[in-house]
């Protein structure tokens, strides 16, 4: 009796809570209309089913409850019955197989004015080429992966010398030209996809899949990674900006081309050497640091990572709001004029003699090595030498009380959260996974052991 | 069979004592011989997806074909000897004659021990010529199809060598009988696997 | 020579000398079922943990911090094998198919007690070997309860050193010893019936228990397959299923694998798992209906014929969890095309569980309730499903919380409420004592209201693009904060189901001293393992001699029987016989009326 009212009343809950409910699909941004379309068609038939089956059920679990004097009746089977059920339920499903495989087929086939990029991924990140004037995409391997090439494209492939290359976690569409996304990865499986273009495609090593869409709404949109990745599978993150044809024909012109990024001039320490005087006085003569002046040590410090910091004080990304050490950074690395100057002075501070930091931090050696091992050594590797391929600094041999700082400002929001800084959020969200101060002392205290 | 007439049965329409006391439906052999077969259906399922994935690697671009070596041809001959040995014991395993049974039986499983000697040695040579398991696919696949097939003929030499200690001890042939059949139709499995997977491996 | 029937054969019982015979070394199949039964729920329970551990953390981010984001993947990863494998397929077969296949059939016990026995024993070492793997290493594999490769083998996945080694090790051996059991229970339904019991007068039960078995008989293999050429790849370097890749800025020695690979054989096995776990739910929860409506199953020739539909068909659906795999897309027509054909049979079973309530006299205690719990949340979990399985349909809600929320209602939630259903029914046969009936209802109130209050939600998180494995949702453009608001409250949802299973096991232990003496068939049950002498039965079963069965298991309100029900050995001499050439039911009726 209860029963039966409470199935009732749970069937008209779900409609009310689905009609209700203010989470949905988001507004789309594709020419995938008739995706949205078909999953309409399969809410009304499923709808349907589960109003009448379980109204019905409801119904005969008031009607025929067990009684004084009732009795059940006797019926083995009702074939007709049956074939009449069997036959409505095939008309239901082909109802909604037959739209489905017709949009299917749309996927499938990609129109043959589709203009191509690639989407790269690896732990745990993102990143984006695009044919140049030919048109066409350069091959590209795996084994060919270099720090310099991080793409694996390969330079005796006449066709990839003009790709242009992206290597933040931001990349550009026109609006109303249908693309179709060519996908490759460099390790594991992830999986390229953009809410509110509705469609995904997993990245597999060893071979390229795709997908195709015609975004048709200017703005920007999140590219999140939907195929387990490893550790960083939720900080995985990137995005997609649509712009008008004009507005993306002039960002597509400031990328570089595969050519451009291997004919970079060797980056010169002696010319960056000239300009440090300037640092030595906070951060010592030999890069070594000062924790009175909340100068971290720099020297030992990768060059591409001192490269990316000196640029985020330059651009504002670091030395924001909160950071008052880094503000005091800021006019520092302004003083650098361009981005020769910068890259030669990170090259200079990586020729330092690294002496590792005095440290200064204590904390439980054991826990600290255990959270390492679990959740850092992933990007920081196992020594925490860092590597550029997951965009991890040097942790080792550095200033442990920097590193409390700068975890606490990732904890924060201080550093880690302004659009550009690329990989600062997997920072936040890996800083307050932790659960504090402690444990920072701890983790901080392990890594001192590993110089 | 009537498996359809089976299914179609109005079962509640029925009333009464169906057949006689073997249960409707029920093999006329021993429970051990059904479970053995269902095994072999289960154990060519592992096989043929083993294979499967071998016809699917061999797509990939970097597949270089396997050099097999020539004592898979000894090899081959010797467990087609010991699948011969058994046959004789079975059919001879109604007989009285003790002595004949004791030197088939026995017989074929000291040649299914030759067999794995001799793939162990084919796995030294290869070895000794510089083809590693991991040095390309096809050769992974070498190791691992005879592994495979190997750990497959230990457990029936299990069973062999509990039967066999029982011949030795003085038994009836009547009391290992199944046993003896049983044995039989799992070597001539294990012999039509070794052909197939013999045949995959030095035809591709 | 007379035939011997196999089930009357004198059977070697290894009648028990001692305690630890009698309950250790047991080769009755009813204490190895409880023994199945027991650590299966047992391990259920460690999963159980893990999820609530996992819903802490989504519901409550950056508050507890009970678990780091390592810890996160491994319990997803745990808590998904577990249950599906270790809790589900283990308490289906060697729980429920031991205790009941064997009694249901009427003989004396399984056809090879000893490597039932061994059975036991072999599972066991395989979920300590499971266990083990929290204690060693980096712990156990956080790689997806799918153990994708090449992620379960790099660094950047937690456990990649020994966890991942001892779940395949783990897994090969479960396949060991679910074969020594499967092959018992094939063999036992065919070759040990009792005298008169066709194929076609078995309760839906067992016939439920025994596609699935051949099901997980032809399936296992291609996950043994995997998990062998995995370990290859893991332990000796080869390149079955890695390709070229690179470890942390380090390019490994791997070259030219295919990882889809994997994905398909671990498929072929996977999606057969799904019907492995429900054709079991399916058979037990139609004898619960059918029982407890005091009537036949409804349609009982159709509801063989779609198990054993479902089970064909479900050999040649599994890419439809491959959709966004990069396969071949045009994979997607013929899958999606099974796929969804599959639907028809299991709406058919739906259909006719219902049809059984229908004019039926419905008895509503507890098992009831659970069955006709089941039956709701089973329409809704299998109505989602007609979404995924749509392969453009896919390409929005996979791999987020609508496919969760979806496998959750149909492989979670609905047969874990037909293992309630079964637990409640069959204890008074399996303890000789009642449960308590008043803590059973309220155990199905929270189960059955807390996980809908659950799952339903879910689906909406997976509509708005919530993608599945987040450990947190970090800040994005498109996800608003009710949502995370919304995860809270599933969160406080799950704690409360999970609190509230305790309601069963004190049920079930304080039942077990101080519950009524239950009568040998307190139902009114027609099924033979109710026609036992004794309660609990005995080891062997039966007294001297064998049950003989005159009709199907089925015979309820048969009009002009002196009960509403007659037992499967009943002669038809006792009980009249329906007149079979003018059966019509309506007329029946009319006779049943007067």
């Amino acid at each position: 009796m209860v029963l039966a009212v409470v199935i009732f009343l749970l069937v008209i809950g779900s409609i009310i809570f689905h009609f209700a409910s203010p989470w949905w699909f988001t507004d789309i941004a594709a020419d995938w209309g008739l995706i949205d379309l078909t999953i309409t068609i399969t809410f009304i038939v499923t709808g349907i089913v589960f109003v009448l089956i379980n109204v019905f059920l409801a119904w005969c679990v008031y009607k025929y409850r067990q009684k004084p004097g009732h009795k059940a009746v006797y019926e083995p089977e009702n074939h007709k019955l049956e074939v009449i059920l069997s036959v409505v339920t095939s008309i239901g499903v082909i109802a909604m197989l037959a739209p489905g495989l017709f949009v299917w087929a749309l996927f499938v086939n990609v129109p043959d004015n589709a203009t191509e990029y690639e989407v790269m991924g690896q732990q745990w990140q993102w990143a984006f080429r695009y044919p140049g004037a030919d048109g066409q995409l350069g091959t590209a391997d795996t084994q060919l992966v270099t720090e310099s090439n991080p793409f694996g494209v390969n330079p005796e492939d006449p066709n990839g010398q003009d790709d242009k290359i992206v290597l933040g976690p931001e990349m550009h569409l026109p609006i109303d030209k249908p693309v179709k996304a060519n996908l490759r990865s460099n390790d594991v499986l992830h999986n390229y996809t953009v809410a509110q273009f509705r469609v995904k495609m997993d990245l597999v090593p060893g071979l390229i899949s795709y997908l195709w869409f015609e975004p048709n709404k200017v703005g920007r949109y999140d590219i999140l990674c939907e195929e387990l990745c490893g550790i960083g599978h939720f900080v995985m993150r990137g995005a997609v900006v649509v712009d008008s044809q004009a507005d993306y024909d002039v960002w597509l012109a400031q990328q570089p081309t595969f050519a451009e990024t291997q004919a970079m001039v060797a980056a010169d320490p002696a010319s960056g050497q000239a300009q440090y005087a300037v640092c030595a006085s906070c951060h010592g003569v030999q890069g070594e640091g000062n924790i009175a002046l909340n100068a971290p040590k720099l020297a030992g410090q990768s060059a591409w990572y001192t490269e990316r910091q000196l640029n985020y004080f330059k651009t504002g990304v670091r030395g924001g709001e909160g950071d008052t050490n880094g503000q005091m950074m800021a006019p520092m690395a302004n003083m650098l004029a361009d981005a020769n100057a910068v890259r030669n002075m990170a090259a200079y501070i990586e020729s330092l003699p690294d002496v590792p930091a005095a440290p200064t931090v204590t904390g439980d050696v054991e826990n600290g090595a255990s959270i390492y091992n679990r959740n850092c050594a992933a990007c920081h590797l196992d020594n925490a030498d860092g590597t550029w391929y997951t965009d991890a600094p040097k942790l080792s041999g550095m200033s442990d009380w920097y590193f409390l700082t700068q975890l606490q400002n990732f904890r924060t929001g201080i550093r880690g959260l302004h659009s550009n800084d690329y990989y600062g959020e997997q920072m936040v969200s890996m800083a307050t996974a932790m659960s504090g101060i402690e444990e920072y002392e701890d983790v901080a205290a392990y890594i001192n052991t590993l110089r | 069979m009537s498996l359809l007439k089976t299914l179609g049965d109005k079962s509640w329409e029925r009333k009464g004592i169906i057949g006689g006391l073997k249960p409707v439906g029920a093999f006329d052999t021993a429970p051990e011989k059904v479970a053995l077969v269902f095994f072999l259906v289960v154990a060519s399922v592992v096989f043929s997806l083993f294979t499967v994935s071998y016809f699917i690697r061999m797509e990939l671009p970097d597949w270089t074909p396997l050099a097999d070596p020539a004592k898979l041809w000894l090899n081959t001959g010797l467990l087609a000897i010991s699948s011969v040995l058994f046959q004789w014991a079975r059919n001879i395993s109604s007989s009285t004659s003790t002595r004949n049974i004791k030197t088939a039986f026995i017989g074929g499983g000291v040649f299914a021990i030759l067999f794995i000697a001799g793939q162990l040695s084919a796995w030294q040579d290869l070895n000794n010529a510089g083809h590693y398991i991991a040095s390309n696919p096809a050769n992974s696949f070498f190791y691992l199809f005879t592994a495979v097939h190997a750990v497959h003929l230990l457990g029936g030499l299990w069973v062999w060598s509990k039967s066999s200690i029982k011949l030795l001890s003085g038994s009836e042939p009547k009391e290992v009988r199944l046993s003896i059949q049983l044995c039989t139709l799992y070597w001539h499995f294990l012999l039509i696997v070794w052909l197939v997977l013999f045949a995959v491996l030095s035809n591709t | 020579m007379a035939y011997v029937p196999l089930a009357d054969q004198e059977q070697e019982l290894h009648h028990p000398h001692s305690w630890v015979t009698k309950y250790v070394w047991s080769q009755d199949h009813k204490v190895i079922a409880i023994q199945y039964a027991v650590t299966a729920i047992a391990v259920g329970v460690v999963a159980l943990v893990l999820s609530l551990m996992m819903r802490m953390q989504l519901g409550f981010p950056e508050t507890f911090n009970l678990i780091d984001p390592s810890e996160y993947y491994q319990a997803v990863t745990m808590h998904g094998m577990i249950m599906v494998v270790y809790l589900l397929t283990a308490l289906f077969m060697g729980g429920f198919g031991n205790y009941l296949i064997p009694l249901m059939c009427g003989s004396r016990d399984m056809v090879f007690p000893f490597m039932n026995m061994l059975s036991y024993w072999v599972y066991l070492l395989s979920v300590l070997i499971l266990m083990a793997s929290f204690f060693v290493g980096e712990g156990p594999t956080g790689g997806g309860w799918t153990l994708y490769p090449p992620q379960t083998n790099l660094a950047g996945t937690p456990g990649h050193d020994s966890g991942i080694v001892l779940m395949l090790i783990s897994l090969a051996v479960f396949i060991v010893a679910f074969t020594m059991g499967g092959l018992n229970y094939v063999v036992t339904t065919l070759q040990s019936r009792c005298r008169g019991l066709t194929m076609m007068r078995l309760p839906l039960s067992v016939w439920g228990i025994f596609v699935a078995t051949c099901l997980a008989l032809f399936a296992f293999p291609a996950l043994l397959v995997a998990a062998i050429m995995m370990l290859f790849d893991t332990l000796l370097g080869t390149s079955f299923f890695m390709p070229a890749v690179i470890e942390s800025g380090t390019p490994l020695d791997h070259n030219g694998g295919s990882p889809v690979l994997f994905q398909h054989l671990f498929w072929f096995f996977g999606h057969p798992e799904v019907y492995i776990v429900a054709l079991p739910a399916f058979g037990l929860v139609s004898d619960v209906l059918s029982v407890h409506a005091r009537k036949n199953i409804f349609g009982y020739r159709m509801m063989v014929w779609a198990i054993i539909a479902i089970g064909a068909l479900s050999f040649i659906v599994w890419a439809h969890h491959m959709y966004v795999s990069g396969m071949h897309p045009y994979f997607g027509f013929f899958f999606a095309t099974t796929t969804l054909i599959i639907a028809v049979p299991t709406a058919l079973k739906v259909y006719n569980w219902v049809l059984t309530l229908y004019e039926g006299d419905i008895r509503l205690n507890a098992p009831m309730y659970f069955a006709i719990g089941f039956i709701f949340t089973f329409i809704h979990g299998g109505l989602t499903g007609l979404f995924l399985g749509n392969v453009i349909i896919d390409l929005p809600l996979s791999d987020t919380y609508f496919v969760v929320a979806h496998f959750h209602m149909v492989m979670g939630v609905s047969p874990v409420l037909v293992v309630f259903a079964a637990i409640y029914h069959w204890y008074p046969k399996i303890t000789g004592r009642m449960f308590h009936e008043g803590m059973a209802k309220l155990h199905f109130w929270c189960t059955f209201l807390g996980t809908y209050a659950i799952y339903l939600p879910m689906h909406y998180l997976g509509f708005l693009g919530v993608p599945r494995r987040y450990y947190a949702l970090g800040t994005t453009d498109f996800i608003p904060q009710s949502a995370q608001d919304l995860n809270t409250a599933i969160t406080i949802a799950a704690l409360f189901v999970g609190a509230s299973q305790l309601l069963f096991f004190s049920n079930m232990l304080w039942s077990l001293r101080n519950g009524k003496k239950a009568d040998p068939n307190p139902w009114g049950a027609a099924s033979l393992e109710w026609q036992t002498a004794e309660t609990p039965p005995i080891h062997g079963n039966w007294g001297a001699e064998l049950p003989t069965v005159y009709r199907w298991a089925y015979d309820y309100s048969v009009p002009g029987a002196h009960k509403d029900f007659i037992p499967q050995n009943t002669p038809e001499s006792i009980e009249p016989t329906m007149d079979e050439q003018h059966f019509d039911p309506d007329l029946d009726k009319s006779k049943a009326d007067l």
